[in-house]
């Protein structure tokens, strides 16, 4: 009997000219908590998804408990033992849990005697690892945390005894996130070998036994996780030294740019997502939203940058009304001084087939600058785009190039290049680094701060709490499209993880 | 009594009406509820009468006609599977494309075998399904209210009717209570989940679109071998859009079909009943208005009265293992 669960023998992957994976070695030993760290892009994704048949490798050999295995498809890899929870959960909402866990493992095909075969094990299962869940509730009744830990036991029902978690804490809360690891624990402490992938070096410190770092296809180093530290992994991932903690000075607040007040949104559904919020922002201060996604804040950012129309309220830009309620016009209210970088780039930032010169205008291509009489300056463009380019190091220094050709990271940079060389006196910034890569995350900050120190007014909304704690000098917290506090940014992150979760807020509310 | 009568007389045309559209929109079901959306039930449903028709007439067997209906059906079937499954196509031009082709080929291939300006010969009485009468249903034809509805309503249906109603009650219990129907709703939903699961998402699409294919074959034989007496050039005359419409009213469940599909071949019956005869109070009604009742009823219910139709999640959509 061996004691390793995995080992991967030079898997190569190559999508097109994408080289993936790049002979790639990894040994996972039985019983582990085994983390996979890595920037966006640096294969670790595609690596877990040949190891759960979703891919074929090119070359290379995987074994399972010293045995070499061929894993065509994700049939293979639950027989041979390997589950996998995957980022995006893979599971059918209008179904029940028990539905979701056993498809696919049903044992006949009237599914009467599975169902109550299935709801025997699943107590079963609930009972070994402490993973309550309701087997009746439908999917799209639970809250995300309890639907990942359906994902855990749809693994352990079909008897993986080596899960693999994609990025498992992006939608969690704190709480839920401290959770998950307990619970993560618990299967190691039952023998179960884990998989847990990452590009938040704080988990890996906190859950892993050894760390594996990725950086561009390649595997480029593998840590005992207690003889390691934040700051190597950083910069094994990276390949240079990163600083990891923004610097920055006091701020000087000075007068409001931006007052909102008792604002509320309904969604498209008529669901009220912001519930009458009121804030101030000043000129020389970063304000941070936080909040679990979907409590508001989107709705929140759409309605102040005219996008989405509100349903009451008022918002004051530089002293002066904004409609938000009627016909506030995004391209008016850049005019006027507000600048905003959406939460989602590629649908509202972007438009992905246009070159990075293009986007580099877009919504300010009636600007004097850009146009000769009614044609558009493409030479101007050009130089502006040039401009940027040199100013925000964006990569490769290509303005013909397709955007969509350009990584997570350097799209942001396009997009933040536009908003912020206009000189706004408020600048609206939804999640500033989703997708954007270690180095590319301190340029943004840095550039985030700068505008604060210039006089600007900054909003940021940001699931990242480290982010937002780094960043603001004032937190606001949303809860289920409230405000349910404001914090200074010294706040512990358990005080804010119960304010995200709803917890404290409550309490505050009712005193 | 004479009022009595004429209410028989409807609803029993209602029955007659109804079935293949019955037998469209269960079609339409089993492959919209897999996420293949198929605006090609029309075709599928007049490419099977011109097979049935064509082959009754020529062996003189309404098996071999239901048959060639199923065949030719299912194949179609699959060229919608493999253009929107395989090769990802757009479900929707995809759909559109077989409607058109098969509204042009039966029409020439017609005219090419048989002669008779698109038609299929006449068919004899054994090439057509035949009626079924009930037990004593002669005995008890006189007997007030009682004899009417058992001798008139249910009795004396083709044999293709009470298939299409108890098929029903059958794809509700293959859609939730079968292993197929679980993974066949999970399918339409999330694509993904079953990928994961170690199923595989292409054959179990295919799968569906057979169901699909074979049901429709039952829609066109319908038409050709029981409705009628032989093929007659765009027979289907819609019914395959009614039927789609009839769906979506139903909100993709089986029992609730069934409901809708009657209501439409109500409305059906009524415009025949109602063709020349002045409403009292409203005068002549266009026959055109009742015959575009049913787009308009679904359009005013979709719009206020029964809430949202949500259709399967990942309906239209080909799956692309996300890269």
């Amino acid at each position: 009997m061996s004691d390793i669960a995995i080992e991967l023998r030079g898997i190569d992957k190559s999508f097109g000219l994408v080289h993936a994976n790049k002979n790639i070695n990894l040994t996972v030993r039985k019983g582990t908590i085994h983390g996979i760290i890595g920037e966006n892009g640096a294969g670790k994704s595609t690596l877990m998804s040949i190891l759960y048949g979703f891919y074929q490798a090119d070359s290379g050999d995987i074994l399972v408990g010293g045995n070499r295995v061929t894993i065509k498809d994700p049939n293979a890899a639950i027989s041979s033992g390997i589950g996998m929870v995957h980022q995006h959960f893979m599971l059918v909402e209008n179904f029940t849990v028990l539905e979701n866990v056993m498809l696919g493992a049903e044992d006949s095909q009237i599914l009467n005697t599975s169902i109550s075969k299935a709801r025997v094990e699943l107590k079963r299962l609930e009972k070994e690892y402490a993973l309550e869940v309701n087997p009746d509730a439908l999917i799209e009744e639970l809250p995300v945390g309890l639907q990942q830990r359906v994902e855990i036991l749809k693994a352990l029902y079909r008897k993986a005894d080596i899960l693999i978690l994609d990025e498992p804490t992006g939608v969690l809360t704190p709480p839920e996130a401290d959770h998950l690891f307990r619970i993560l624990g618990q299967l190691k402490d039952q023998g179960k070998t884990i998989i847990f992938i990452t590009h938040k070096l704080r988990e890996i410190m906190a859950i892993t036994d050894e760390v594996s770092v990725m950086r561009r296809g390649e595997m480029v180093a593998t840590r005992k996780t207690k003889d390691t530290s934040v700051e190597e992994l950083a910069e094994l991932m990276v390949g240079r030294r990163v600083l990891l903690r923004v610097d920055k000075g006091e701020a000087n607040p000075g007068a409001v740019k931006l007052a909102v007040e008792n604002l509320t949104v309904r969604d498209s559904r008529g669901v009220t997502m912001v519930d009458n919020v009121s804030f101030t922002l000043r000129a020389g201060e970063i304000v941070g939203i936080a909040g679990v996604a979907g409590n508001g804040q989107s709705e929140l950012l759409e309605a102040i940058s005219g996008i989405r129309r509100a349903v009451s309220g008022t918002v004051l830009l530089n002293g002066k009304p904004i409609d938000v309620t009627g016909h506030a016009d995004p391209g008016d209210l850049r005019n006027r001084g507000l600048a905003h970088v959406p939460e989602d780039r590629h649908h509202v930032g972007l438009v992905l087939k246009f070159d990075e010169a293009e986007n580099g205008i877009l919504g300010y291509h009636n600007d004097k600058r850009y146009l000769n009489g009614v044609f558009l300056d493409t030479k101007a463009i050009q130089a502006d785009a040039e401009e940027k380019i040199r100013k925000y190091d964006i990569r490769p220094p290509n303005p013909r190039l397709k955007t969509a050709n350009f990584s997570g990271g350097n799209q942001q940079k396009i997009v933040l290049a536009r908003e912020m060389e206009r000189g706004p006196d408020v600048l609206i910034i939804g999640q500033p680094t989703r997708g954007v890569d270690v180095g590319a995350i301190e340029f943004i900050h840095k550039r985030i701060i700068e505008m604060r120190d210039q006089g600007k007014a900054v909003l940021l909304v940001s699931v990242e709490l480290d982010e937002i704690r780094a960043l603001s000098d004032r937190i606001i917290v949303m809860f289920a499209g409230r405000v349910v506090g404001e914090r200074e940014p010294d706040a512990t992150e358990g005080e804010l993880g119960l304010l995200m979760a709803g917890v404290e807020g409550r309490k505050e509310a009712a005193e | 009594m004479e009022f009595f009568d004429t209410i028989v007389a409807i609803l029993e045309s209602t029955i007659r009406v109804s079935v293949p559209l019955i037998f469209a929109a269960l079609a339409g079901l089993f492959t919209e509820r897999a996420g293949v959306f198929d605006i090609g039930l029309e075709g599928k449903m007049l490419g099977a009468a011109f097979a049935a028709g064509a082959v009754a007439a020529v062996t003189g067997s309404v098996l071999m006609g239901l048959l060639a209906a199923i065949l030719i059906s299912v194949l179609l079937s699959l060229v919608h599977g493999y253009a929107s499954i395989t090769q990802r196509g757009s479900q929707i031009v995809s759909g559109v494309a077989i409607n058109f082709i098969v509204a042009g080929s039966t029409v020439i291939l017609g005219e090419a075998w048989f002669r008779q300006g698109g038609r299929t010969p006449a068919l004899d009485a054994d090439a057509r399904f035949q009626t079924v009468t009930f037990p004593f249903a002669d005995a008890v034809k006189d007997v007030p209210i009682f004899g009417p509805i058992y001798s008139n309503l249910l009795s004396g249906h083709f044999i293709l009717t009470y298939v299409a109603f108890l098929l029903v009650p059958f794809s509700w219990w293959v859609l939730y209570r079968t292993r197929f129907g679980l993974r066949l709703r999970a399918v339409g939903e999330n694509p993904g989940a079953v990928d994961t699961a170690g199923i595989s998402v292409i054959w179990l699409r295919y799968r569906a679109v057979i169901c699909c294919g074979i049901l429709c074959g039952f829609a066109g034989a319908y038409l050709s071998l029981a409705m009628s007496a032989g093929f007659v050039k765009g027979m289907t005359a819609g019914k395959g859009y009614i039927a789609l419409a009839a769906l979506i009213f139903a909100k993709w469940r089986p029992v609730n079909i069934m409901m809708a599909c009657l209501l439409f071949g109500f409305l059906d019956a009524l415009a025949i009943r109602l063709q020349g005869n002045p409403l009292p109070f409203i005068g002549q009604v266009p026959v055109q208005l009742m015959q575009a009742l049913p787009y308009i009823l679904t359009v005013i219910l979709l719009a206020g009265f029964i809430g949202k139709a949500v259709p399967p999640k990942a309906g239209g959509v080909p799956y692309v293992k996300e890269r």
